[in-house]
This record gives structure tokens, C-alpha cells and sequence, in this order.
């Protein structure tokens, strides 16, 4: 049962065509990520109307935890897991001979930073310190949305990524997908989990808890459909920067006076 | 305790390694699966007379294995219940939401392929038994009985085209299980276009190496000689697949650190530090050169039939131990790095809970269960024995 020269150039023909035709299908759901079709929130809110967008200010941020600690509140995200919908980092830059020019460069959040941050460097080894506060950056381009075997998480109207608790199997795929770390797993639903932008909150006009929150103005929130928003002024004045941009996931946090060093 | 677990800094959320052993499993499985069909598909397809005596058997322990690949997956789901979703809604831009279909046409394959390949046996027994046995058979056999010469010639062209569509299946089976973990980006030792070709090769390598076991472990058991013609057969092409993956594995590490992009020192740390020993020791030295060196031998030595059937059962058990240290290294050592990119953290993996060792052993039990089980009902012996006897 031999096959033939030419059997065997049919076979190979067929799978070319076939592997060809495939990426050609496969094309257009690879560029297209889900919205959802219906707005979660019922009531006086047109998500049409709205694209939100958030800043952060590394120059203000000074590590209180706040914001954090205001999340887990307001969001009910439990205080005794290792699950943050925010949180702050600290970097601290030591400093180097002039000989060995090997840069040393500490990276901490402990507990998400919620309760502040202690002195464990004494202050004359630090060349440089900042504080960098964290969120998911509700991606214009999400890889957590592209990754979801069942939709479960998706793209609103108004430009946030939220999870369908309901819907959601708990695969953990889109936790790998994220590359910010954005995301944990909810035991108690069994399902994935991350910030919302306080989606609950938002869209009754309020802003974000994170962002009530803390004291300095170091993150702001606004809508980036609305010309005069503070948003929108920061990011047609100021020099701003997204975290990892390199990786086309398109945030929609975007910092001021980010360092090279952040990841 | 954490504190000694994580180096470096990694993100507060990822303290907790999110897929445990059974998605190490998963992979593993299915790579049994598409590797023991390919190497049937070596006779069916490609009319390798060498390989007939296996041919029917390996399609049994593809089937036995496909019967349990979903479960390690469904078992480690936040919501089981709601892992049906995956047919009804898939969302196509994953590369998740297709298995469930490529795993439902791949399984209507090898059922069609087994049945065709044992209809004449199946109508056999149903004409020459009574009782509960004839009713099995014949429902077996779809109660349509005709096997004319005709029919019989018929259903192998049949099984052959079915054969030819089950290769690229397999391949895509497996290549796209191992797109799984390519295409997430996040991740800088999961990301590469390599990813499903070497999770294909490794399949083939695995499936072969565990069809070569099964095979003289089914043929000592049931005290009957070996096939030495068709082992040895068996044991070359194990041998070119383990050339084709270890080139794509080194291909890999290669370039990853002759391109030396930002990831480099992390990656460098995993494969020092991290799966040092599950890399370099067990999936590239025992369960590739050890092996590859062995197959070797085997193929240079002339006679001493016994000294090559041992030579071959111990690169057959390195390959499947290397194949599953190689699906460790990607799942768990993915996962061991931060993708902040400066940190590391250490799976401690649990043995009673729900994703821990326990159920990954009972899981992997079931398969050589099923297997019995068919060979029971489907024995698939006649061509493994009779062959053996002409050749004596
Ligand atoms: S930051 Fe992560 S979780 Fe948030 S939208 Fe982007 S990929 Fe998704
Ligand atoms: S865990 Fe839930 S939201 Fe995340 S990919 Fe899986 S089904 Fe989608």
C-alpha cells in the first residue's frame, strides 16, 4: 500500500491549500477582539458617550497605600489573599562605583504596599527612589480579552475591560495572558478577577475608589470623549508613557515621569 | 515562608502559580495521543509493512489516551460545570476555544479509523457468538454484516483516507496545544513561533517511545515472542523524530540567547537556576542524548536481538520521562519567571488538593485502564502474533 509519487503530491497540495485557506479564516478573529453588545449598567448611563482613561503621576505618588487599601474596601477584594486589583511599587536605585558601573536596583511592594513602606536601605546607599502605582490598564488591544476561550472577558463600550463572573469557567487563562500582572484568581467565585475602573461607581458619575482616594493627585481619572477633561490635558501637554509598549497591548493608563527601570 | 519561594520582584498577584501539574499533564497526554496515531498512520498511510503488527494497537492506546486528555483540564477549571461553554460559545480568538471541536473531530477520527480497521473481526464475533456477546458485536458492527472481499477492500481505502485527514489532525491537535502557550506574549519563554512544532515533535517522539513499551510490555504478558523486525522499525523512527526535536529545542535556546533581548537574564536564570536540572539533565541528556545514543547502537549492532530489545525498552522509558520533563519545563518554568521580568517564584506542588500529584496520578492511571478494557473487547493480538510467527 505504497502511495504513489503523485498521491503523495496531491496529499501535499491539499494541505497547502488547507493550512492556507485556515490562516485566511483565522485572520479576521485574530484581529477582532469582543465588545459587549449590552451595557451591564441599566439606567440614566449611555456608554456610548463616554471613553475613559486614567493617569498616573510617579511624581506625586509617595507610597502612602491608600488607594490600595481603598480598593480592597470598596471592591471586596479579600484582605488576607495576595490578590490586588492595585498596587504600589517601590524602586530604589543604589548607588554604584564609578568603577564597576553595575546598577542595583530594588524592587518592592510588600502586601501591595497597602501599608506603606519601611526604611530597610539606610538613605545614603539610594542614588534615586520613586513610588509607581499599579492597575490593570484596560488595554485598547487586550491580550487577557484575546486569550478567553468563552468571551467571558470583554471590552465595554466605554473602553473597559471587565470579567462576566457569570460566565467565566475559571481557566486562569487570561491571567497568564496579562502581562502587567493585572489579574488573580477569586477563589470564593471561582472565576477570574481584576480591577473594574469601579465600573459600579463610574458610571454614576463617580470616580474610581483608588482615586478618591489618594491625597496628592498622584492618579486621575476622567473621560477622554469629554475635550476638557484633565486627562485629556495631560496627554495633549504632558510627556507621557505606557508600561511596556513594545508588547501592542495599547494601555489606557498612562504615566507621567515613568523610569526606564519600571516593568 | 513565601519570602524564601520568590526572588527578585514579581507582581503581588503571582505569588500563586496559576497552572499546576495537571496542565502539565494536559499537554503530556495529548502528546501521547497524536504520537501513537502518527506512528499507526506510518502503516496506514504509508504502507510501512514493518510497522502492521502495531498499527491496530496503537490506534487503541490513541483512543484510550484521547478518552481522558480533557480531564486534567476540566478538573483544574475554577467552574467545571460551566466548561461545556467552550462548544456553545467558543470565542474564537483564543487559542483555547478551539480545542473542544479539534478534540471532537480528532476523536470522531480515530473512532471511525478503529472501526473500520476492526470490522471484520467485530462481525466475525458477532456471527459466531450468543447472548449479551452477539448483541455487543453486532451493535459494534452497526448490524450491517457484509464482509465481501468487496466491502472488505472498500472500507481500507476508506481508512486510509480517514488516515490521511487523521495526520494533519494530530499534527493540529498537538501544534496547536503548544500554540496555547506560543502565542501568549506576556510570557518570554512561552512566546515563539517554535513553540507547536516542538510541542508536535516532542508528541510523535513521546507517542512512539510509549507504543514501543506498551507493545513488549502486551507481548510479555501475554508470554509471546517479540517482533524484533518491527521494534527495530519502531525504534528508527523514534530515533529520526528525536534528531528533528532536539534540533528544535536547541533551535530555541539558541536563538533566544544569541538574540539576547531583554529577557535574556531571566530566561538565563530559569535555565541555570530554576529547571537547570529538569532541562539540561533530565528533557535534553536522558531524554534525548542517552536515548539518541542508545537508538544509535541499536542501529549499527547486527543480531543479539535481546541486548537491543533492552537497549530500546531503556531509551523508551528515558524518552517518556524526558518528554514529560520538557512539558514540566514549559508549563511550571513559564510560570516559575515574573513577567516583571527581575523575579522568579517556585511551584511547591501539593499532593492531595484539588490540582495537587494525587488526582494527576489517578488521571494518568486511567488511560492503561481504558486500554485493557478495549484490547478486551477489540484484540487487536491476531496481527501482533501471527506476523511474529511468520517471520520465525
Ligand atoms: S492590563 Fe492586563 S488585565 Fe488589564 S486589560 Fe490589559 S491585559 Fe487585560
Ligand atoms: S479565567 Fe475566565 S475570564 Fe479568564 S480566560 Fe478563563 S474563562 Fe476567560
Amino acid at each position: 500500500m505504497n502511495l504513489s509519487r503523485r498521491e503523495f503530491t496531491k496529499i501535499g497540495c491539499k494541505i497547502i491549500i488547507g493550512a492556507t485557506a485556515g490562516a485566511a479564516i483565522v485572520e479576521p478573529f485574530i484581529i477582532n477582539t469582543v465588545a459587549a453588545e449590552n451595557s451591564p449598567v441599566q439606567g440614566g448611563y449611555n456608554w456610548e458617550e463616554h471613553f475613559w482613561g486614567y493617569v498616573v503621576d510617579t511624581r506625586k505618588c509617595i507610597g502612602c497605600g491608600r488607594c490600595a487599601n481603598a480598593c480592597k474596601l470598596e471592591n471586596k477584594v479579600p484582605f488576607d489573599e495576595e490578590v490586588y486589583r492595585t498596587w504600589i511599587e517601590r524602586y530604589r536605585v543604589k548607588k554604584t562605583s564609578l568603577e564597576t558601573r553595575e546598577e542595583e536596583v530594588v524592587i518592592d511592594s510588600p502586601d501591595g504596599g497597602i501599608e506603606g513602606f519601611e526604611d530597610d536601605i539606610p538613605a545614603e546607599e539610594i542614588k534615586k527612589a520613586f513610588f509607581v502605582p499599579k492597575i490593570c490598564n484596560h488595554c485598547d488591544n487586550p491580550p487577557c480579552v484575546q486569550v478567553c476561550p468563552v468571551g467571558a472577558t470583554y471590552t465595554t463600550k466605554d473602553g473597559v475591560v471587565l470579567v462576566d463572573y457569570e460566565y467565566c469557567i475559571g481557566c486562569r487563562y487570561c491571567i497568564q495572558g496579562c502581562p502587567y500582572g493585572a489579574r488573580y484568581f477569586n477563589t470564593e467565585k471561582g472565576t477570574a478577577d481584576k480591577c473594574t475602573w469601579c465600573y459600579h461607581r463610574i458610571t454614576k458619575g463617580l470616580l474610581p475608589a483608588c482615586v478618591q482616594a489618594c491625597p496628592t493627585g498622584a492618579r486621575k481619572f476622567g473621560d477622554m470623549k469629554d475635550k476638557n477633561s484633565e486627562v485629556n490635558k495631560i496627554i495633549d501637554e504632558e510627556r507621557i508613557n505606557l508600561l511596556k509598549p513594545d508588547l501592542g497591548t495599547k494601555p489606557k493608563v498612562f504615566y507621567i515621569g515613568l523610569d526606564r527601570e519600571v516593568r | 515562608m513565601l519570602d524564601n519561594l520568590i526572588w527578585g520582584y514579581v507582581y503581588p498577584n503571582e505569588s500563586e502559580i496559576q497552572w499546576s501539574i495537571l496542565i502539565v499533564l494536559y499537554p503530556y497526554i495529548t502528546g501521547l495521543v497524536a504520537g501513537a496515531f502518527i506512528a499507526s498512520s506510518l502503516y496506514h498511510v504509508f504502507g510501512k509493512k514493518e510497522i502492521k503488527p502495531v498499527a491496530r494497537f496503537a490506534l487503541l492506546t490513541a483512543l484510550s489516551f484521547l478518552l481522558v486528555a480533557m480531564m486534567p483540564l476540566l478538573v483544574h477549571l475554577g467552574r467545571p460545570e460551566r466548561g461545556i461553554e467552550i462548544m456553545f460559545t467558543p470565542h474564537l480568538t483564543s487559542a483555547m476555544s478551539g480545542f473542544g471541536y479539534i478534540f471532537s473531530f480528532y476523536l470522531i477520527i480515530v473512532v471511525l479509523e478503529i472501526w473500520l480497521s476492526f470490522r471484520e473481526d467485530i462481525v466475525k464475533k458477532a456471527l459466531s457468538s450468543h447472548g449479551w456477546k452477539e448483541l455487543l458485536y453486532s451493535s459494534l458492527a452497526l448490524f450491517s454484516f457484509d464482509i465481501s472481499e468487496e466491502t472488505l477492500h472498500n472500507d481500507e481505502k476508506f481508512a486510509r483516507k480517514l488516515a490521511i485527514i487523521g495526520i494533519p489532525s494530530a499534527a493540529f491537535l498537538h501544534g496547536y496545544v503548544g500554540f496555547i502557550f506560543g502565542g501568549i506574549k506576556a510570557n518570554p519563554w512561552w512566546s515563539t513561533p517554535l513553540m507547536p512544532i516542538i510541542f508536535l515533535m516532542s508528541a510523535i517522539v513521546s507517542g512512539i517511545a510509549l507504543l514501543i513499551l506498551l507493545y513488549i510490555a502486551a507481548m510479555k504478558i501475554r508470554k509471546h515472542a517479540i517482533d524484533h523486525k518491527c521494534l527495530q522499525s519502531l525504534a528508527h523512527y523514534l530515533w529520526i523524530f528525536l534528531i528533528l526535536d532536539v534540533t528544535l529545542e536547541l533551535l530555541e535556546i539558541i536563538s533566544m540567547k544569541y538574540a539576547s533581548r531583554e529577557d535574556i537574564d531571566i530566561i538565563n536564570r530559569l535555565l541555570s537556576d530554576k529547571i537547570g536540572f529538569t532541562f539540561w539533565g533530565i528533557q535534553l541528556t536522558l531524554g534525548i542524548f542517552i536515548p539518541f545514543i542508545l537508538l544509535l547502537l541499536v542501529s549499527l549492532i547486527k543480531k543479539r536481538d535481546t541486548l537491543k530489545l533492552i537497549m530500546i525498552s531503556v531509551s523508551c522509558i528515558f524518552v517518556v520521562i524526558g518528554v514529560f520533563a520538557m512539558r514540566w519545563n514549559v508549563v511550571i518554568g513559564g510560570q516559575e519567571i515574573s513577567k516583571s521580568l527581575v523575579g522568579t517564584l517556585t511551584y511547591v506542588p501539593e499532593f492531595f488538593s484539588q490540582e495537587g500529584v494525587l488526582p494527576a496520578i489517578i488521571i494518568f492511571m486511567l488511560p492503561f485502564i481504558i486500554l485493557r478494557v478495549v484490547t478486551a473487547i477489540l484484540p487487536p493480538w491476531k496481527d501482533m502474533e501471527e506476523e511474529t510467527q511468520e517471520h520465525n
